[in-house]
Parts: structure tokens; C-alpha cells; sequence
């Protein structure tokens, strides 16, 4: 089966859990901003929580889709429709007719996920399918969807093969069916404070910085991508000039240049030579992927005991979701 | 081999994020710090935990990646409650392979020759760094192909090399505005870096010349980057022609 792209949206491309491993060659991480939304739509179609899915930002795009397509639709709200009807997000939808998957404009959140069952066909390239963009490597031929391109569906699991042949055989006037029940992800668009630990380098700067970087907002420039978020706000300072050798960095950092924070995210480049004040929760991360321009960052202090409860937390959440969603499939199944 | 040792007995252990350790051997740059990094790496290699997901070397330490839901960090004694347990397991693991890291004889470094078509289109700055240092741009050449260059490390863009020798009578400040795209395979002096870009990126390099070669190999997967840490570098200087010649040769798709 495939995926035809009739309209590429503002930035749709490929991402995965990212490209890991290969960092020591300066090969960037990449994957989805929002890894939870991406592992959640593909547990919904049976995938593997690391396939590859669409991420679409804002504006998403206009696809074709084939009758027998099982797709699965996470993170941010961007308004999806078919032939004029919403399409409910957080679980299995089955497209029963060939038919257009529209999406409005987003209501809530920045990045929308869309899984299809059996992931997208698509060459693992230094174990991952991910997009990177400047090196034009992954995903599809290493670069963003566009208009008329055709993504092919790989093998599905025997739930979804099964739940397609059901579904075949239901007489139906609706383009797609949805299922009754949906997770209950809200959590990622909280607006709660975003937690994050001291900075390899948090002693560099004053003590004012480091008071203001815990209690004042940032706001989120238009100048923020996958790459980084440009944030802005109180100005930070050194203590004292410093020079800073170049150092590896992690998803999540917060480095300082001219003053302001630079947030580094999925498209970070793997060192860097700026210092870090700070260094966001793993599990807050998901959060950060959703916020889209011109929204208040607040950040609040926390331990890195608390970074690790926070995110084993979200990991068993995860575990209970797979588990629950998966018996639910299974009773779509018949089995 | 001693003072190799000796950084490796007082690395320090600091946190990145819950996921993630810094070894740190020292605060400078410096060959010898840079062996130690070397021996730190190739243990891990070896010597890898369950749950590390991968290990990024840099100029003074090797920074070591870890899935804090994959590390067992019940049993450890009286854990420290601010800290991660899951970084605490990390870092008594961590040290007890520095203490017992085995020094193997050094391997031979790979010397790796760059040939550079210097000036001219490829090189648009040369002669702003020569008038810079007052000297013809044949002397900024002949320096720039002499020195003794070692690959201290990879990143900031994939395959792109970290280098240090540069002479220090060439050394010259960043351009004062920024390219928006600097072509693939431009060779730059950026202070007292040298380096060649991979990839065509923006930058504030003072661009010397330019070279044939591919530094990222994406479809070599197993060694995407043509230069790995721990490489001699040097420099050779290529007329056009021989430049033109090489970049068909290298279009000829790899076996």
C-alpha cells in the first residue's frame, strides 16, 4: 500500500526514535521532537514504538490515502478531516475508500504524528530512517515530503492484518471508521514550568543569571526550528569571560550565546563550543517539542534524582499504554 | 605512557543531563589528554555497559550516553539522594574501568593526506589572510601544507575534523560577516583552527582553498567519516586541473 502527498505541508518529513551511534562521525541524532506522540501513534497501529512516522508541523499536508490503510494520528491537533468530517486523533482509524487526509491548520501543539500500520518503506540509513535534512541522508531520499511524492507501507502485524480483512468485509458509506476508545495524552501540551537540571557550566554564570534563568520566562522566537529553539528574555551573563572548548552535547541543553538561551533539540549539532546553563528533563521533552512560536518557557530547578524518577515514570506510563492498547487491538482482531 | 596514565587515574565524573556522564581528563587541549581520550574509548569500545547507547569523544574528556530505564541502579550502598541511581551504577562502573585500563602499546597513527586546490575561486580568502599577515599568498600556502596536523576530534557536523597545528604566524580571526553557504570541501583557518567543511553549511571560516575529497561517506556505514580522531592530517597543494581530475574520479560511485 501507499501514501500519496497531494499538498507537503509547511515541514513534514520522516523521523524515528533517531539516528544513534553514530555521533563520534558528527552525525547528527535527528528523530522526532515529541518521541513519546511518535512511539504512542505506533503502538496504536501495531507498529514497533521506534518506526518511522510522518512528523507534520502547524500546517500539515494533504495525503492520498488507500482504502485498507490503518493510520494513527499523535501529538499536536492540526485539525484533520476527511471529506469534511474530523478524524478523531489517539488511535486506530481505518480508511474503508480512497480518500483525501486533510488537515485545517493546528489548534493545539506544533508537531502532529501520523503512523500507518506496517511503518513507512523507507531505507534504514546508519540505523535509522530519520530525516536529516543538511546532509540529505534518511527518511525519504534525505529530504522533506513533497507534493507528489509516494511513500510506500511496509508489512503489517497479524492484528492489523486481520482488523483489515474484518473491516473489508463491513458494508460502509463512511471514506474511514474510527475505534470508540483513545488514550488520553494531554499532558504534552501542560503549560506547566519545564523542569531542567544545572548545565555543565551553570557555574560560570552570575548569580543573577542563574536566579533569572529559573524564575523569568523565555519566550520562544519565530527564529526556532528542529535544530533549536531561540529563546528570549533575561539576558544572561558570565561571571567572568571564559573560553569554552568545544564538547559534546545532549537533547535538551541549554546553551548560552550573546546573552540569550539557545534550547537544543532532535537537529542539535553533536558538540558544541558554548557554555550550557542548563539541561531540560528527558521527560519534559516531549512537552518542549509541542509549544510552538511566541509561547512563554518557564524552567524550573530540579535534581537530577528527580530528572530520573520523572522519567522512569514515563517509561512505565508508556509500558501500561503499550500493554493496554495492544489487548485492545487484539479484541479488534477477534483473537 | 605514565602521564597518559596519570590523566586516566584523575578523570573526573560529571553529569550531563540523567542521561549521560562526562569523562573528563583535563581542561586544556592537549596531545596528551588527547591519548588518554583515545585509550578512554577504545576501552569502551570493548567494554561496553548494557543500556549505553553510545560514547562521543571529544578534546578533553568522552562524553558516554546511557537509557537511565535500562541501568539497575537498586543494590548500589547508600545512594546519594539528589543523585540519579542510574547515574551513580554508571559512574562506579565507569571507574572501575579507568582503574583498570590496560595501555596498549599505541597503534601507528593513520597519516591522512588532503589534497587542496589553494586560491582562486576555491579559496576567496587567501589572499585577505596573507595581507592579513603580511606575506604573499604562497607563503600562506607553503605553511599551511607544512604543519603537523593531528585530528583531535569529530562533530559539529558529520565528518567534519577538529584539528590542531595549525602555525600559529597564519593563525587569523574569523571573517566579520558570515557566508550564508560556504561550498563542501572548503578549507578554512578560523583563529587558530584549520579545518575542511563537509558539508556545504553557513560560516565565518576565512576559506583558503578547497579539497576533492569526500570527508562524509553516508553510504559507507560502518565509517561514514573519512577522518577519525587520532589522525595525522596533512595538506597538499593541487593545481586546478589535478582538482577537476580528482572530483570526476570521486563521482564514479564506490564498489
Amino acid at each position: 500500500m501507499s501514501i500519496r502527498i497531494v499538498k507537503s505541508g509547511l515541514l513534514t518529513s520522516l523521523q524515528d526514535l533517531g539516528r544513534t551511534g553514530y555521533q563520534k562521525f558528527g552525525v547528527l541524532v535527528n528523530g522526532a521532537m515529541d518521541t513519546f506522540s511518535l512511539r504512542l501513534a505506533n503502538l496504536l497501529v501495531d507498529n514497533a514504538p521506534g518506526e518511522a512516522a510522518m512528523e507534520m508541523t502547524l500546517q500539515g499536508p494533504e495525503l492520498l490515502l488507500a482504502a485498507g490503510t490503518i493510520f494513527a494520528l499523535s501529538g499536536a491537533d492540526l485539525a484533520p478531516t476527511i471529506k469534511g468530517k474530523a478524524v478523531p486523533m489517539l488511535r486506530p482509524v481505518f480508511v474503508m475508500k480512497d480518500c483525501i487526509l486533510h488537515f485545517g491548520g493546528y489548534r493545539r501543539g506544533c508537531r502532529g504524528y501520523l503512523a500507518v500500520a506496517g511503518g513507512f518503506d523507507v531505507p534504514v540509513v546508519m540505523g535509522s530512517k530519520s530525516t536529516y535534512l543538511r546532509a540529505a541522508i534518511g527518511g525519504y531520499e534525505g529530504r522533506a515530503l513533497q507534493a507528489g511524492d509516494t511513500i510506500h507501507t511496509g508489512i503489517c502485524s497479524e492484528s492489523m492484518a486481520l482488523i483489515r480483512q474484518r473491516m473489508a468485509l463491513r458494508a460502509s458509506e463512511e471514506p474511514f471508521v474510527a475505534v470508540p476508545w483513545f488514550v488520553d495524552t494531554a499532558f504534552i501540551f501542560e503549560s506547566a514550568s519545564i523542569r531542567a537540571m544545572k548545565g555543565m557550566q551553570y557555574d560560570w554564570f552570575t548569580e543573577q543569571s542563574c536566579r533569572d534563568f529559573f524564575s523569568e520566562g523565555f519566550l520562544v522566537t519565530m527564529q526556532s526550528d528542529r535544530m533549536g529553539y531561540r529563546l528570549e528574555g533575561a539576558r544572561l551573563a558570565l561571571r567572568e569571560p571564559r573560553e569554552m572548548i568545544s564538547e559534546p552535547i545532549a537533547f535538551g541543553a541549554v546553551q548560552v550565546a550573546d546573552g540569550n538561551p539557545i534550547l537544543l533539540l532532535a537537529d542539535r549539532q553533536t558538540t558544541g563550543g558554548y557554555p550550557k546553563i542548563a539541561q531540560v528533563i528527558l521527560a519534559d521533552l516531549p512537552r518542549v517539542g509541542q509549544m510552538v512560536f511566541d509561547t512563554q518557557i518557564h524552567f524550573s530547578l530540579v535534581s537530577q534524582r528527580e530528572a530520573e524518577l520523572r522519567y522512569l515514570e514515563q517509561e512505565k506510563y508508556m509500558e501500561t499504554l503499550a500493554k493496554s492498547i495492544w489487548q485492545k487491538l487484539e479484541d479488534e482482531a477477534g483473537r | 605512557m605514565d602521564d597518559i596514565r596519570e590523566k586516566l587515574r584523575n578523570a573526573k565524573l560529571l553529569p550531563v543531563g540523567e542521561a549521560a556522564v562526562l569523562v573528563s581528563f583535563d581542561t586544556k587541549i592537549d596531545p596528551v589528554v588527547h591519548q588518554a581520550v583515545r585509550a578512554f574509548a577504545a576501552c569502551l569500545e570493548q567494554h561496553p555497559f548494557k543500556g549505553m547507547t553510545e560514547y562521543v569523544e571529544a578534546f578533553t574528556g568522552v562524553t558516554v550516553f546511557y537509557d537511565p530505564a535500562k541501568i539497575c541502579g537498586e543494590g548500589l550502598l547508600q545512594p546519594d539522594p539528589e543523585q540519579a541511581y542510574s547515574y551513580q551504577a554508571v559512574v562506579r562502573y565507569l571507574q572501575k574501568l579507568l582503574s583498570g585500563i590496560e595501555i596498549a602499546a599505541q597503534d601507528e597513527p593513520r597519516c591522512v593526506r588532503i589534497p587542496v586546490c589553494y586560491g582562486g575561486a576555491y579559496g576567496p580568502d587567501l589572499e585577505a589572510v596573507a595581507e592579513y599577515h603580511g606575506m604573499t599568498a604562497q607563503e600562506v600556502i607553503h605553511l599551511h601544507a607544512g604543519g603537523a596536523y593531528l585530528v583531535y576530534m569529530i562533530g559539529f557536523a558529520p565528518g567534519f575534523p577538529y584539528v590542531g597545528g595549525l602555525p600559529a604566524c597564519i593563525a587569523t580571526p574569523r571573517r566579520k560577516s558570515p557566508r550564508l553557504a560556504i561550498p563542501k570541501g572548503s578549507v578554512g583557518i578560523a583563529g587558530s583552527q584549520t579545518g575542511v567543511y563537509p558539508l556545504e553549511t553557513p560560516g565565518g571560516w576565512q576559506l583558503i582553498g578547497r579539497t576533492p575529497l569526500a570527508l562524509f561517506r553516508p553510504e559507507d556505514q560502518e565509517n561514514p567519516s573519512l577522518l577519525r580522531a587520532g589522525d595525522r592530517l596533512e595538506f597538499y597543494e593541487i593545481t586546478q586541473q589535478e582538482y577537476e581530475a580528482m572530483e570526476n574520479e570521486g563521482s564514479v560511485p564506490r564498489p
